[in-house]
C-alpha cells in the first residue's frame, strides 16, 4: 500500500475517486478506461536512471507530491490576455474546466464543423471521440504520465472538421493553471476528415507564479488530403513541472504541420509521436525552445514511416541561456517496405551561455533501402563571422547578437502561414529575452 | 572428450527456426569442426573463482594481479547485461558453457581436408599465402610467424620498445605497465570489460620510449599467431612523450574460432605529443559474439586514431573511445562496418573531451547486405567550462537489399558557448543511375554493385595500409556476390 502511494504521489486513489465522482455522468466506456488507466499509472514505476527513454533527464526533478485537483476559477481571476488574432472559435479552460468560450460561426456549424468541449463531445459524439481519443499509446517512455493524463482528464477541446471543409481563421484554445499546487490535464483532440483544412492553436499558461503540475496530451488525426496546422505555445510558471505528449496520424496525402514553442516551466518534457500511415502523407515537426535560468526542456520525437512514399521534416531549435539544459532525442523509424521514404531530422542548439548544457540524441532505425533519411545535430554559439560582419556595419554587439538570435528562430517561424500568429509567437519569444542582460 | 559444439554453446532456440535465425538455409555448420582435445592446462567450462585462480596460477602471476582478477570477477557477476539499450541477442550467450582458458600450445588441430571448400575458395580469392591459409583455417596451431615476430621484436627492441604479451609484460615490467593497466578502462566500465579483467590472457603490451618513432607498424598478426589467438585479449599500449606508433590487429581473412565469445580490452595511453594509430580488421566467423572495449587517453597535444573495420562475427559491440585529457589533444575514429545475413554490427565511437581546445573527428560508414543490421552508436561529451573544443561526426549508411537494416543512435552533450559540435548522418542505397551507367559500359550488375560499394568506403579504406585495403576490397567483392538479383 505504501508502495502504491509512493508511485502515485499526490495522485492518490482518494483523489482519483474524487475526480471520478465529478465526471460520473460521462459514458461508461470512458470511465472504464479511466479506471484502467489509473490502475496502470499507480502500478508503473517512475523513470529510472537506466531507462534509455529518459537518458540525460534530471529524474530527481520528477516528483508527484504536493499537487491537488484545483477548484474552479473565474475567468476574471486569470488575468487573461487577448492575443489579438482573428479567431474562428475560442475556448478558455482554467483548472480543467471551461470558463469562457466563443462559438464558431453558424455558417461553420452548418457545414458540420464541431467545436465543442471534450466533455460535451463525449456525451454527444461518443463514437467519434472513442475512436480517436488517446488512441495511440505512448512509445517514448511516458507510459506512466500518459496513464495519469487519461485517468484525470476532465475537459478539453474537441475539433471535428467534416470532409472538404476549410476553416480560415485559427481555432484557439487556452489552458490555464491557477493556484499553488494546481494539477491540470489539458487535452485537445482534432479530427480532420478528407481534404479538410484548419489551424488549431493551444496556449498553455499559468495564471499566477505558483507551482503547477501539467500533464497534457493532444491527438491530431488528418484523413486523406487533410491539411492541419497545429501550434502550441507553452508559458507555464517557472516552477511548473510539465508533461505534454502529442500524437499525430497522417493518412494518404495528408499534411500536418506542428510547431511547439517551449518557454515556461521548471522542467518540461514534450513527446511527439508522428505516424505516416499512407502514401503521400507528410508531416512537418517544428519546435522552438528558449531555455534560461535552471530550466530543463526534454523533447523526444518519433517519426514513424509506415507506408511507401511518405515524407517528414523535423526541425527543433533550442536557444540556451543561463544554466539551462535541453535534451533532444529524436528517432526516425522506417518500417520494412516503406520504400521511397524521405525523412529529415535536425536539431540546432544555440549556446548563449557558458553554463548551459545541450544534449542531442538524433536517431535513425531504417528497415527499407530505397529511402532518403538524414539527420543533423549541431551545438555552437553565434557565428563569430556573422557577428563581426554586423559589427563592422556599425551595429553594436548586443544588437547584433539579438538580430542573429532572432534570425535563428525565424527559420522556423517563417513556416507559419499566418502573419498574425507569426507575430504572436515572435512576441512570446521576445518576452524571454527582455530579462537577459546584454552580452559583454 | 569432445568440446561442446557451437550450437550447444549458444543456448539460443533451435538455429533452424527461421523466426530466430534469419540465415536459415545457409549451411551454418560450415564453420564447425570437431577435433580431439587433450588440454594440458584446461580450466574447463564455466566461470568461478576457481577458474580465475587457476588461470592466475598457470600464468605464475603476482598476487596483485590475482587480486585484480578476483575483484573483476565479482563485478562481472554483479553487473546485469546491458540489454536496456543493447540488443537482446546478448541473452543468448551461455556463460556456463564457455571455456575461459586454454593454455599455450594446446590449440586444437584439424586437417586441411576438413576445411570446407568455400573457405578454401575465400582464401584463394583473397590471395592469402598457402601457409597462412592453414593457420587461419585452424589447421596449424602455429603459423610460422615466430621468426617474423622475433624479427620485428628485435628491430624495435633496439629503439627501446617493449613488445610483449600481457603475462610477460606484467611479470617483467610491472614498473611500466602497472601504472596504466586497468586505468584507462576501469574494471567495472561494463560487464564485458569486467569479464576480460577476470580471465584475460594474451594480447600485446607495448611501451614506446620518449621521442621514439616506430617506423614499422607493429602487427599483432605476427605476434598473436605465435601463440593462442586470444579470446580474452588484453592490450595496453603506452606511447611516451613524443613517441609514435602504428599498431595493427587482425586480418581481413575470415578467422575461424572455436570459441563463440570474444571479449577484448584495449587500452592506449598517448603521453604529451605522442601519436598512436590503432588499426583493427575484424573478420570472425558468423557465430562469434565479439564484445570489445577499446579506449585511449590522449594527453597534451597527443593524438589517438582508431581505424576500425568490422566484417565478421554474429554480433559485434565495439565503440572505440578517446578521452581527450590534455590541451589540444586530438581523437579520431574511422569506422567501416559490413553486416551480412545473420550479422549485427553494433559499432561506433566515444569522444570524451576533458581539456580545452581538444578536437575529435568520427567518420563511420556502414553497409548492410541482405538481412544484415548495422548500428552506429556514439557518444560525444563536452563538459562545462571547456573552451575551443570541436567535434565533427559523420555517419553514412548504405543499404543494399530491401530488407537490410541500419540504425543510428548518437548522444551528444555540450556545455557552454565556447565549443562546437556537428553531427550528420545519412542513409542511402546504391544509386540506380550509377549501376545503370556501369552496366551500360559492360559490367554485370554484381560487378557494378561491388564497384559502387567499394567507392562508398574508398575514402576510408584508403587510410588503411595498402595490403589491408586491397584485401578489404576483395572481401567486399565477395560479400556482394549474390546480393543482387
Amino acid at each position: 500500500m505504501t508502495e502504491t502511494q509512493n508511485l502515485a504521489g499526490s495522485f492518490s486513489p482518494a483523489m482519483f475517486a474524487e475526480h471520478l465522482a465529478a465526471v460520473a455522468h460521462l459514458p461508461a466506456w470512458w470511465l472504464d478506461r479511466k479506471r484502467a488507466a489509473y490502475a496502470s499509472f499507480a502500478a508503473l514505476p517512475l523513470p529510472k536512471r537506466t531507462d534509455e527513454a529518459w537518458r540525460f533527464a534530471t529524474l530527481a526533478g520528477i516528483q508527484l507530491d504536493g499537487y491537488t485537483l484545483p477548484p474552479p476559477v473565474a475567468t476574471a481571476a486569470l488575468g487573461h490576455l487577448a492575443i489579438g488574432v482573428a479567431k474562428a472559435g475560442k475556448f478558455v479552460f482554467a483548472n480543467n474546466r471551461l470558463t469562457a468560450s466563443e462559438a464558431i460561426s453558424p455558417e461553420l456549424s452548418r457545414q458540420g464543423v464541431i467545436f465543442e468541449t471534450l466533455e460535451n463531445a463525449l456525451l454527444k459524439h461518443g463514437d467519434l471521440v472513442k475512436s480517436h481519443l488517446l488512441a495511440h499509446p505512448p512509445r517514448q517512455g511516458s507510459e506512466k504520465f500518459s496513464a495519469l493524463h487519461t485517468a484525470f482528464l476532465h475537459d478539453g477541446a474537441f475539433v471535428y472538421l467534416p470532409r472538404g471543409v476549410e476553416v480560415a481563421d485559427p481555432l484557439v484554445v487556452f489552458h490555464y493553471a491557477h493556484g499553488h499546487g494546481a494539477a491540470v490535464f489539458p487535452h485537445t483532440l482534432v479530427i480532420a476528415e478528407q481534404n479538410a483544412k484548419a489551424t488549431v492553436v493551444d496556449f498553455f499558461r499559468s495564471a499566477d507564479a505558483g507551482t503547477h503540475f501539467a500533464c497534457g496530451q493532444n491527438d491530431l488525426y488528418a484523413s486523406h488530403g487533410a491539411q492541419l496546422t497545429y501550434l502550441a505555445a507553452q508559458t507555464w510558471s517557472p516552477t511548473t513541472l510539465a508533461f505534454q505528449s502529442n500524437s499525430t496520424v497522417a493518412r494518404r496525402d495528408a499534411r500536418v504541420l506542428s510547431l511547439n514553442l517551449h518557454l515556461g516551466g521548471r522542467q518540461s518534457r514534450h513527446e511527439s509521436h508522428s505516424q505516416l500511415q499512407a502514401p503521400g502523407a507528410h508531416t512537418e515537426m517544428l519546435a522552438l525552445t528558449v531555455a534560461d535560468g535552471a530550466q530543463e526542456f526534454d523533447q523526444r520525437t518519433l517519426q514513424i514511416h509506415q507506408a511507401p512514399h511518405t515524407s517528414s521534416n523535423l526541425l527543433y531549435k533550442n536557444a540556451l541561456l543561463g544554466r539551462a539544459k535541453t535534451i533532444f532525442s529524436g528517432l526516425i523509424v522506417v518500417d520494412p517496405d516503406a520504400q521511397k521514404t524521405d525523412a529529415y531530422q535536425s536539431n540546432r542548439n544555440l549556446m548563449l551561455s557558458d553554463d548551459a548544457e545541450a544534449n542531442s540524441l538524433p536517431g535513425l532505425e531504417i528497415q527499407a533501402n530505397d529511402v532518403r533519411c538524414s539527420h543533423g545535430a549541431t551545438s555552437s554559439r553565434i557565428d563569430p563571422e556573422q557577428e563581426f560582419y554586423l559589427q563592422s556595419r556599425g551595429i553594436t554587439k548586443p544588437d547584433a547578437d539579438e538580430l542573429l538570435t532572432f534570425g535563428f528562430f525565424e527559420e522556423v517561424l517563417s513556416k507559419l502561414a499566418s502573419p498574425a500568429l507569426h507575430d504572436v509567437f515572435h512576441g512570446l519569444i521576445r518576452t524571454k529575452f527582455k530579462i537577459v542582460p546584454p552580452a559583454p | 572428450m569432445n568440446p561442446p559444439t557451437d550450437t550447444e554453446i549458444l543456448s539460443a532456440p533451435a538455429a533452424d527456426d527461421p523466426a530466430v535465425n534469419p540465415v536459415q538455409g545457409i549451411d551454418q555448420t560450415a564453420g564447425n569442426f570437431s577435433y580431439k582435445m587433450d588440454y594440458e592446462f584446461d580450466a574447463g567450462t564455466g566461470l568461478s573463482e576457481k577458474t580465475v585462480r587457476y588461470i592466475s596460477t598457470v600464468k605464475k602471476e603476482a598476487p596483485w594481479i590475482l587480486e585484480f582478477r578476483l575483484n573483476a570477477l565479482k563485478q562481472f557477476f554483479a553487473k546485469p547485461l546491458p540489454t536496456h539499450w543493447a540488443t537482446k541477442d546478448l541473452e543468448n550467450i551461455n556463460f556456463d558453457k564457455i571455456r575461459y582458458y586454454l593454455s599455450q600450445g594446446q590449440k586444437p588441430k584439424r586437417t586441411w581436408d576438413e576445411v570446407p571448400d568455400d573457405i578454401k575458395k575465400t582464401f584463394e580469392r583473397l590471395g592469402i599465402p598457402e601457409q597462412e591459409r592453414k593457420f587461419l583455417a585452424g589447421v596449424e596451431a602455429q603459423f610460422d610467424s615466430e621468426a617474423a615476430y622475433s624479427n620485428i621484436k628485435d628491430i624495435v627492441a633496439k629503439q627501446g620498445v617493449i613488445f610483449a604479451n600481457s603475462t610477460e609484460a606484467l611479470r617483467e615490467h610491472p614498473e611500466i605497465f602497472r601504472k596504466y593497466f586497468g586505468k584507462v578502462i576501469p574494471t567495472g566500465d561494463n560487464k564485458f570489460s569486467a569479464l576480460n579483467s577476470a580471465v584475460f590472457s594474451g594480447g600485446s603490451f607495448i611501451y614506446v620510449p620518449k621521442g621514439v618513432k616506430v617506423t614499422h607498424p607493429l602487427q599483432a598478426y605476427f605476434r598473436i599467431n605465435a601463440e593462442n589467438f586470444g579470446q580474452f585479449e588484453r592490450t595496453l599500449i603506452i606511447a611516451d612523450e613524443g613517441a609514435e606508433l602504428t599498431y595493427m590487429e587482425g586480418c581481413t581473412a575470415p578467422k575461424f574460432s572455436t570459441s563463440t565469445l570474444h571479449s577484448a580490452v584495449v587500452e592506449l595511453v598517448a603521453l604529451k605529443g605522442a601519436k598512436i594509430q590503432y588499426i583493427t580488421v575484424q573478420n570472425w566467423a558468423n557465430n562469434v559474439f565479439n564484445l570489445v572495449t577499446k579506449r585511449g587517453v590522449a594527453h597534451e597535444e597527443a593524438e589517438i586514431k582508431w581505424i576500425d573495420c568490422n566484417i565478421g562475427s554474429r554480433l559485434t559491440m565495439k565503440y572505440p573511445g578517446v578521452v581527450l585529457k590534455g590541451r589540444k589533444a586530438r581523437g579520431e575514429v574511422i569506422s567501416i562496418a559490413l553486416a551480412n545475413d545473420g550479422q549485427h554490427q553494433d559499432t561506433g565511437a566515444k569522444m570524451i573531451h576533458a581539456a580545452d581546445e581538444t578536437t575529435s573527428n568520427i567518420v563511420a560508414k556502414s553497409i548492410s547486405v541482405g538481412q544484415g543490421r548495422s548500428t552506429y552508436r556514439g557518444t560525444v561529451h563536452i563538459p562545462k567550462h571547456l573552451k575551443g573544443c570541436k567535434n565533427n561526426t559523420e555517419c553514412d549508411a548504405l543499404l543494399i537489399n530491401t530488407n537490410s537494416r541500419t540504425d543510428t543512435y548518437p548522444a551528444i552533450t555540450v556545455r557552454g558557448d565556447a565549443n562546437s559540435v556537428q553531427h550528420e548522418a545519412s542513409v542511402s542505397k546504391v544509386s540506380e543511375e550509377q549501376i545503370f551507367y556501369m552496366q551500360q559500359r559492360g559490367l554485370t550488375e554484381g560487378q557494378a554493385m561491388s564497384l559502387s560499394v567499394n567507392g562508398f568506403v574508398n575514402d576510408l579504406a584508403s587510410q588503411f595500409p595498402m595490403e589491408y585495403s586491397v584485401e578489404l576490397k576483395r572481401l567486399i567483392d565477395l560479400e556482394m556476390e549474390g546480393s543482387v538479383g
